[in-house]
């Protein structure tokens, strides 16, 4: 278990109640149940006080939470026939944009998202989920793909943003994302986003130009990172706390702006204390919308997003 | 530096030195250091005459310089709600944008006007650089939005300048937003059958580049403008190397395929004239000096005249 810097507190607490139990299992005569079990639930209510109003920084902390569940954890678990799709037909494939055909339910659709990697070897691999052109084109091709043959698209949002690199610029970044929220936007078939964890700047629009976009609790969206907002405007990278609260990046606060429209409880503690049943309520979602957005045709899904995105800001968070 | 200037408060001090600017200053070229009258540099279309190097025009003054004989008419942007996330950093946003306000003239950082270049009657969106770095936030897409219905409504060709840093971050995530509203914007003008044209002016980054700014039918840059996503310096500090001399300029994006021309400001109006004459089907452009227009037309005879044409074509 990774624990973060503001659960510092709480990870005294657990380890000695593991401390605890570890002493009691090499020496059976002694009897630590009562203390342990009285720590675990001085650990809960820690728990519970640390996640009840967590600020907008430290959601930012568990959003990027390296034990969080991922794209492949999701698609794992909720869908079945998996068939990976890959490459963009151009250049390359893009390790940091996993996708193809699936079941959810045994509804066929193409699933789309990006993957951070779980361990340093396949972070690498998946450039910590930043996605070069190849990615967006390879998406752009799966939307169409989908679009063609009638299937739903569900995209999984999680990535700190399009990749700031020389072959990235070379290869028309900029063309590929933008014709990637185009092709989002022309798709006659329904198109459901989840962030799942961060969904970073232009990176995340390309495939949440969505007809619905849900955001897990702890999740975030943001124009440009705390750090980024932080250096340009404060001058200051390390006040990136003062950073993401004024940017409003939580999923309450872009709930509140109409910017997405449905908030996914986690678990206590947040999605990386209980992966699985946070995946489940990601698939519940998913099966949700996509159940409403059967009754649609193909023009009136077209016709859903571009009235969502231009009728979108009208409200501030004012008041 | 004396004595008055370090004792006279900032404020009034500079506006005494603004003051004391003469109609006909020199500037200096950024790139050559070449002296250059303001009148001739003016009339050069802020063109440097010894090095060609493109220096920052304003949009009013853009919009001056190309339609014909200066007359366009300005039409009206839906006003966002101002500071909707209340945003604050060192500044408050609202305090950001009159001070914006106040150095430019203008009310926000894109002009969307509508008139005819070379006789071409045309929709213009122009963002404009010096208005908080051209940033695009809920009035740019507005802004946008608005250019794309009238370009629809009128069966005219939309023109759009593009100069921006970005999203405007004080917008935070409906600065963001701005990416896909614009390209539904884009999309209306597409399905409409008319044509989009970007010009891309230096500097054009971020989200702006990710968005409308690629979407054109044709993509036209001016001289050494920089184009791209993430800035050079952004990716100097992931690589850890130097980039190449002239990286994420409009020569080097011709070259790796992102731009269809690069055209040197002198020529923008006959090219954009002519290649938009050709995509409406409509005959050659009568080049040359221009009789001035008998009077300004008004909006509903233009509407009349243009589909007229379209009727004939």
């Amino acid at each position: 278990m990774n624990y973060l810097e503001f659960e510092k507190p709480l990870a005294e607490v657990e380890g000695k109640a593991e401390e605890l139990r570890a002493m009691a299992r090499s020496n059976a005569e002694m009897d630590i149940e009562k203390e342990a079990a009285a720590l675990d639930r001085k650990a809960q209510t820690m728990l519970a006080d640390l996640y009840k109003d967590l600020s907008p920084w430290r959601k930012c902390q568990v959003a990027r939470h390296p034990d969080r569940p991922h794209c492949s954890d999701y698609i794992e678990t909720l869908f079945t026939d998996y068939t990976p799709l890959a490459g963009d037909r151009n250049f390359a494939d893009d390790q940091a944009v996993m996708g193809g055909l699936a079941r959810l339910n045994d509804r066929p659709l193409m699933v789309i998202g990006h993957e951070k990697g779980k361990d340093t070897q396949s972070r690498i691999e998946k450039n910590f989920g930043m996605a070069r052109p190849e990615g967006y084109r390879k998406a752009i091709r799966l939307m169409d793909l989908a679009d063609r043959f009638n299937l739903p698209v569900v995209t999984l949002i999680d990535t700190p943003g399009a990749y700031p690199g020389k072959g990235a610029e070379e290869r028309g970044q900029s063309e590929a994302i933008a014709r990637s929220t185009e092709k989002c936007l022309k798709i006659g078939v329904p198109l459901v986003s989840v962030v799942i964890g961060e969904g970073g700047s232009g990176g995340a629009v390309a495939f949440a130009t969505a007809n619905r976009v849900a955001m897990l609790e702890h999740s975030i969206y943001s124009v440009i990172s705390p750090e980024g907002c932080a250096s340009i405007l404060w001058k200051d990278a390390e006040k990136m706390r003062e950073a993401a609260e004024a940017l409003r990046l939580t999923a309450q606060d872009l709930h509140k702006l109409d910017v997405i429209d449905r908030i996914i409880a986690e678990p206590m503690g947040g999605a990386q204390r209980d992966p699985d049943s946070t995946i489940q309520s990601v698939g519940v979602c998913i099966d949700d919308i996509l159940t409403q957005l059967s009754s649609l045709s193909r023009d009136e899904l077209v016709q859903d997003r571009r009235t969502k995105f231009l009728n979108m800001g009208q409200s501030g968070l004012a008041a | 530096m004396n004595w008055i200037s370090n004792y006279v408060r900032p404020k009034i001090n500079s506006l005494f030195s603004r003051r004391e600017v003469p109609e006909n200053l020199w500037s200096k070229c950024p790139e050559c250091g070449t002296m250059l009258f303001h009148r001739e540099l003016t009339e050069n279309l802020g063109v440097c005459s010894s090095c060609d190097h493109h220096m920052a025009l304003s949009a009013r003054d853009r919009l001056t310089a190309l339609f014909d004989n200066g007359v366009f008419t300005e039409f009206e942007v839906p006003q966002p709600t101002t500071d909707p996330l209340t945003f604050r950093d060192q500044k408050k946003y609202p305090d950001r944008l009159r001070t914006a306000q106040r150095d430019t003239g203008e009310k926000e950082a894109m002009i969307v006007a509508e008139g005819e270049i070379g006789r071409t009657p045309i929709v213009v969106a122009c963002q404009d650089f010096s208005f908080m770095g051209g940033s695009m936030g809920m009035f740019v897409g507005n802004a946008i939005i608005a250019a794309a219905q009238r370009a629809v409504q009128r069966k005219r060709p939309l023109v759009l300048f593009s100069a921006a840093g970005g999203a405007r971050m004080q917008e935070g995530i409906l600065s963001l937003m701005q990416m896909p509203r614009t390209t539904v914007a884009v999309e209306m003008v597409r399905d409409a059958g008319l044509p989009y044209i970007v010009v891309l002016t230096h500097p054009t980054t971020g989200g702006v580049t990710a968005s409308y700014a690629m979407l054109g039918d044709v993509h036209i840059a001016e001289p050494n403008a920089l184009i791209c996503f993430a800035g050079p310096r952004v990716i100097e500090q992931t690589i850890r190397e130097k980039l190449p001399e002239g990286f994420q300029r409009a020569e080097y994006l011709l070259d790796h395929g992102m731009l269809d021309r690069v055209t040197h400001r002198r020529d923008m109006k006959n090219e954009l004239v002519s290649i938009i004459r050709m995509l409406m089907h409509e005959p050659p452009a009568v080049t040359g000096e221009l009789p001035a227009p008998d009077m300004v037309e008004t909006p509903e005879a233009q509407t009349d005249a243009s589909q007229a044409q379209s009727a004939d074509g």
